[in-house]
């Protein structure tokens, strides 16, 4: 097959795109410009867009004897991944913005030209796996999976793609381990083999997401409220700053407070008004999610499923149906309460290790129990 | 085997050249020193610097060894313009809108900086400069450091009238330069005939090896040195001298200039073998610059420059190398990703149309069956690209 090998400067994109050569395909590296100042030169390597990455690829691309190119993107990942970003703040949520990039820009905009190009299929090095199956009718049934690696799946971020993104989509590595790639990239001779992973959202340079959102959306002072009472407890200078579950950087007046911990328990955009509450007003175990996409046919009726709620988070059992009115509305219901449920993340739903499907978290609730909105 | 279209970034080199590169470089010496291997490395340095002086109508004594034509053209501008703001107080600069970017950037690099005040010429649509247009530039009110038109546009290949301009300059005495790497070897260029006072060459557009060039500079030229040190070259540009980088550009050089004119009628011949072959193509193809067929004085011999419609540039690029062609589009890169030319823009076309531009650019190793083969692979590439561009 003839298969763009996304190649984003990184250890990981560098061992797909050489185990997709040694595997036969023909393989052309391409480097996605994502960032409208191309001249970002950061001092440390932990986003994806830098000419210093751009540079990495491209020797990995040498070492290898593939052709390299650059693709501007930087205008579609601007609207579909940043905008949405903000505005998802801006709108009370908690986006994902990695998700987003895979959706609309890895595995939309990236694979479209590439097809378009006459290539067949976009490898990338998320850790992941795709498992064919014989399906009924005698068609490859393509299942998405967790990888071998549990701490470093990346299936969470993959849940969006459908089955024609699926049958496009190779991951290479999601049968091994991140310390066993690191050998091998060293083995291969790459000189990415000991380059750091990258945590942060690769956009915000510094890490901190919550200057970067003030830089664009101005300060927007509000109140902090007391989730039970309404009491007034505390200042803030934006909502959008603020994610259900946190605990820090919250600045409350602990006068009119005891002693116990106070977490964000909601953040409410009409009002621009940050809920306050103690640990136990945090657990919820009812989630409601639309915009749900599924790895295959859609559940039928009542389904037992593991629920993810965040990237690298924990998997918690539940049970799921669709909306019988609106097939792009999930209810999940969580055998047991859990912490940090926060509206604008996914929920993807597991069946073992595969991938069910994802939807984006639109409120949660607590059964049985008056909510505290 | 690919078929290599893309001369103008560089040329193969020559045989000859890389001969006397190599036995030169076994040689050793520095052509400073006073003792015999040092004299020797003089001698060659000396004795190609009359040759390469020979060859564009220049005096030994006028041409300025630098690293190539990006340090020349940084030397003339940069240079030029500390010298003049010293000596009459003179802070403005008068360039050419489509000059490369060796030109453009210590031109914007001035302004930003240094308080450098600049009047950009204009083009027409055919990427020339208008004698005109430097005259009003040049209105006595304004201290005017030093004007600067390439001989021959890197893109679209449109050659400028250097003399005219320059004899204008003079007139009001202004410092004129031309950046003429993408002319010596195709068109004649003659520095003394040219009346220019700075003037910028390269070998390995000639068939040298790459890293080494000069600026030609009037004994009369005024110039601040960029490079300070040794005081080799007039005091204008120190550094060991590369004797066998500068013996394999002056033995290119003086090949490529006395070939010019059987290999420009040969280039020309080719060049509108390609061009009529695109247009006849019914793919909308069109060809910007000054063009017409077995017009070897207007356009450069080697230069076609397409334009195709509803595609990017980078596809073109890619789908053609896949299928063994290696061309450019002309305009710089930035990380990696092309941007609209800016010659096209200031020539007046719309980014949508300057982002499918093509630049194939023929020299000396360039074959009839070259442009058959990037005829042959344009119509599906094309056409790829054009799926592509909806795509994305």
């Amino acid at each position: 097959m003839r298969v763009v090998a996304a190649m984003s400067g990184g250890v990981d994109s560098a061992v797909a795109a050489a185990r997709m050569l040694d595997a036969g395909h023909e393989v052309v590296g391409v480097h996605l410009a994502l960032s409208r100042s191309a001249a970002t030169l950061r001092e440390s390597a932990r986003g994806c867009c830098t000419i210093e990455d751009a540079g990495d690829a491209r020797r990995v691309a040498d070492r290898l004897g593939i052709p390299f190119y650059v693709w501007d993107m930087a205008e579609r990942f601007q609207r579909d991944v940043m905008e949405d970003f903000v505005a998802e703040y801006q709108a009370g949520r908690t986006p994902n913005p990695c998700l987003r990039c895979n959706e609309s820009i890895k595995f939309a905009a990236l694979l479209d030209r590439a097809l378009a190009l006459g290539f067949d299929a976009v490898a990338t090095g998320h850790y992941a796996q795709i498992v064919e199956r014989d399906g009924a009718d005698g068609e490859v049934v393509r299942e998405l999976h967790r990888a071998v690696d549990a701490a470093k799946d990346q299936s969470y971020v993959l849940g969006v793609l459908d089955d024609e993104q699926l049958a496009r989509a190779f991951f290479p590595l999601g049968d091994t381990t991140k310390p066993r790639i690191r050998e091998e990239a060293a083995a291969r001779g790459f000189s990415v083999a000991k380059k750091p992973d990258s945590y942060d959202i690769c956009f915000i340079a510094d890490g901190d997401t919550r200057g970067w959102l003030t830089s664009r959306l101005g300060e927007q002072p509000g109140e902090m409220v007391d989730a039970v009472s309404g009491e007034v407890v505390g200042e803030h200078r934006g909502s959008y700053g603020f994610t259900v579950g946190q605990r820090r950087g919250l600045g409350l007046d602990r006068s009119s407070l005891d002693a116990e911990p106070r977490y964000v328990v909601g953040v409410e955009a009409s009002t621009n008004r940050v809920l306050i509450g103690t640990q136990d007003l945090l657990g919820v175990d009812v989630i409601e999610a639309d915009h749900a996409r599924w790895c295959g046919a859609a559940p039928v009726g009542e389904v037992r499923v593991g629920a993810q709620v965040r990237a690298h988070g924990e998997e918690y059992p539940a049970k799921a149906w669709v909306d019988e009115h609106d097939p792009e509305v999930v209810h999940v219901r969580l055998d047991s309460r859990i912490r940090g449920v926060a509206p604008g993340q996914s929920v993807v739903l597991y069946d073992g290790t595969r991938v069910v499907g994802s939807a984006t978290i639109a409120s949660t609730d607590r059964a049985s129990v008056t909510s505290p909105r | 085997m690919s078929v290599y279209l893309d001369h103008a970034a560089t040329t193969p080199m020559r045989a000859s050249a890389r001969v006397a590169w190599i036995e030169q470089s076994e040689r050793g010496g520095n052509p400073s020193s006073l003792h015999t291997s040092g004299r020797a490395a003089r001698a060659v340095v000396e004795e190609s610097r009359e040759q390469i002086a020979g060859a564009l109508g220049a005096r030994p004594s006028e041409v300025v060894f630098t690293s190539g034509g990006t340090e020349a053209d940084n030397l003339a501008i940069k240079g030029t313009y500390a010298a003049r703001l010293h000596s009459v107080g003179a802070s403005r600069l008068v360039v050419s809108g489509i000059e490369h970017h060796a030109v453009l950037d210590p031109v914007e690099y001035l302004v930003k900086r240094q308080g450098a005040e600049v009047t950009w010429l204009e083009p027409d649509r055919d990427g020339h400069m208008a004698v005109d247009d430097l005259r009003a530039a040049l209105t006595p009110d304004l201290d005017v450091a030093v004007v600067s038109v390439m001989w021959a546009n890197n893109e679209v290949g449109t050659v400028q009238p250097v003399a005219e301009l320059a004899a204008v300059a003079r007139e009001h005495g202004v410092p004129f330069h031309t950046d003429a790497v993408q002319g010596v070897g195709q068109v004649p260029v003659d520095f003394a005939a040219s009346g220019a006072d700075l003037m910028t060459v390269s070998a390995h557009k000639v068939g040298g090896p790459v890293g080494v060039g000069a600026l030609l500079a009037r004994r009369d030229a005024r110039l601040v040195p960029l490079v300070h040190g040794g005081g080799q070259e007039r005091q204008v540009r120190s550094g060991t001298l590369d004797a066998a980088g500068i013996r394999a550009f002056a033995v290119a050089l003086v090949e490529a200039v006395g070939e010019r004119e059987a290999h420009a009628a040969r280039l020309t011949a080719l060049r509108d073998r390609l061009i009529l072959g695109a247009l006849g193509l019914g793919l909308g193809i069109s060809v910007s610059g000054s063009w017409s067929e077995g017009d070897a004085a207007g356009r450069l011999p080697g230069n076609a420059h397409l334009l195709v419609p509803g595609c990017e540039g980078d596809s073109l690029l890619y789908l053609l190398d896949a299928a063994g062609v290696e061309c450019s589009t002309g305009s710089a890169c930035q990380a990696g990703v092309p941007q609209p030319s800016h010659v096209l823009l200031a020539m007046g076309y719309p980014e949508a149309e300057a982002r499918g531009a093509l630049r194939l650019s023929l020299g000396h190793t360039s074959t009839e069956a070259d442009v058959a083969a990037f005829l042959g692979a344009l119509p599906g590439v094309v056409e790829r690209a054009r799926r592509a561009s909806g795509a994305a």
